[in-house]
């Protein structure tokens, strides 16, 4: 049988950013679309709510003609419709649904129903294709996850956070040190600079398990800014960000690498907004170098697009694993968490 | 009585006043949490999830702003506008929550303070002071007049 060429338009509309694009067999992006929220607020300088109440339902027919266009494909070539049916605000997750709905019952096409998370660890495909068992480590300002999958479409939670998503710790911290929303990638630049001379705790380091904690880092972090503000102390601001960038990167690897450990994988996948950390890329790398193929999602598509969400589409498309015309938002849609093995 | 003030001495009593008052909660409440980074909100929301008997385990909304949990006597709806100090909540379809089926929690309300109901509960937690990292004061204000009662009969952890 000659395999038709797949050809999947994709919608991701879970949180901030409307993003539609189209992908070629899984791994090509003909076209990604991304319409950031924040961004369309900082151009009309502050909110001006006649624009910011529709900005999903304006922007997604915007992002949907322009990603046909680029890509220089009709309704007609497409093969099937992916989006992002959850976890994520059940408004926004609606009005992707409800469009790819619109376009999968108007023009014919099966509706590839994609959990968000998935997407972003298929993003890992257009740099190589995933080899199964695959372990992946999503990291992102919502989510701390290990997961494991043994097959394609067998996703398994074998960890995550118990209070705060690492980036989000990133992001608060980041803002005790009086950088600008999203503080991050400023923690990041300033860490580089400096060395890991507070240590701060490493929460839950040693526990059996595969779960995370960043609350206790947070506060420990924020208790010690406070206090030196009160008795007059000045803080190195390069070291504070190198101390708690160490913590956090050291528990990520630490747990990653353990996982690894117990369950095998051809490779291990980084992937979410913090995957593009460099000390957590340069950590992980050498610290799994001997044990397992590290794949990290390309810079551009570690935040949230609709690329990641077509790719991991196509592997839905494959299994013929198809929604109905019924597909509702789930916006606190998880993957199964499995038992693990005694400790 | 319109507000009471409630001291805590460790997470564990923060989580306590929590579960005590989500016991007696109606559908519908919404409730205004303040407070400083760290100060304990998430930890007061954990509590507020045991006492509607949730399993699910309760993790920050700050970057999804909004997470929900439906495994319990009624559904908790833990908002977080952390994010939206530039505008948006209008955009996001938040108020949309409000008249809602269950309890709904909102951190950083006041950045979406035009969006908000008229009756809520505001919770606010504060450090009691810098050197003291567990001792919190809690102090639970009823606006509009559906609270009164609720705050009135709430107790200390100690009294119990």
């Amino acid at each position: 049988m000659k395999s038709k060429t797949s050809l999947i338009l994709a919608f991701e509309t879970s949180c901030d950013e409307t993003s539609v694009a189209v992908i070629r067999d899984g791994r090509k992006v003909l076209a990604n679309e991304v319409a950031t929220q924040i961004k369309s607020h900082q151009r009309f300088g502050g909110v001006v709510p006649e624009v910011a109440s529709r900005h999903h339902i304006e922007q997604i027919t915007i992002c949907l003609e322009q990603a046909l266009q680029t890509a220089q494909v009709d309704y007609a070539d497409l093969s099937a419709v992916a989006v992002t049916y959850g976890p994520g605000l059940v408004g926004s997750l609606l009005v992707g649904v409800t469009a790819a709905k619109t376009v999968a019952w108007a023009h014919h096409l099966p509706l590839l129903p994609v959990n968000h998370i998935a997407g972003h660890i298929y993003a890992a495909q257009f740099v190589q294709p995933i080899k199964f068992p695959a372990m992946a480590l999503v990291v992102s300002g919502g989510h701390t996850e290990l997961v494991w999958m043994p097959t394609e479409n067998q996703f398994e939670i074998i960890g995550e956070t118990r209070d705060d998503a690492v980036g989000e710790t990133y992001d608060k911290v980041g803002r005790t040190m009086g950088l600008a929303y999203p503080a991050g990638p400023q923690v990041d630049q300033l860490a580089q600079q400096g060395h890991d001379t507070f240590a701060f705790p490493r929460a839950m380091q040693d526990e059996a398990g595969y779960d995370f904690s960043f609350s206790g880092l947070k506060s420990s972090f924020i208790n010690r800014v406070h206090h030196a503000e009160q008795v007059h102390e000045q803080l190195s601001q390069v070291d504070l960000a190198a101390s708690f960038q160490a913590a956090a990167v050291d528990v990520l690897v630490d747990k990653t690498v353990r996982a690894l450990h117990e369950y095998p994988a051809q490779q291990l996948i980084l992937a979410g907004g913090v995957a593009a950390n460099h000390e957590l890329r340069q950590r992980l790398a050498s610290a799994v170098a001997n044990q397992v193929r590290l794949v990290m999602a390309p810079a551009q598509f570690c935040g949230d697009n609709a690329a990641m969400i077509g790719a991991a589409g196509w592997m839905l498309e494959k299994h013929q694993v198809r929604a109905d015309l019924d597909l509702n938002a789930n916006p606190s849609l998880e993957f199964e968490r499995i038992q693990l093995k005694k400790h | 009585m319109k507000s009471k003030e409630i001291i805590t001495h460790s997470a564990a009593e923060t989580q306590q006043v929590g579960e005590q008052l989500a016991q007696r909660l109606p559908k519908g409440t919404v409730i205004l949490l303040d407070g400083d980074l760290g100060a304990g909100k998430t930890t007061f929301t954990k509590g507020l999830a045991t006492g509607l008997e949730i399993k699910q385990l309760v993790r920050s909304p700050t970057f999804t702003i909004m997470r929900e949990y439906h495994d319990g006597r009624l559904p908790l709806y833990h908002m977080d506008a952390y994010r939206l100090e530039n505008g948006g909540g209008a955009d996001l379809g938040l108020e949309e929550y409000f008249d809602s089926d269950g309890v709904l929690v909102i951190e950083w309300s006041q950045w979406i303070a035009d969006l908000l109901p008229a009756d809520y509960l505001r919770v606010s937690l504060k450090r009691a002071d810098q050197e003291d990292e567990a001792t919190r004061t809690l102090t639970l204000t009823a606006h509009g007049t559906l609270f009164v009662q609720l705050v009135a009969t709430l107790k200390r952890p100690a009294d119990e």
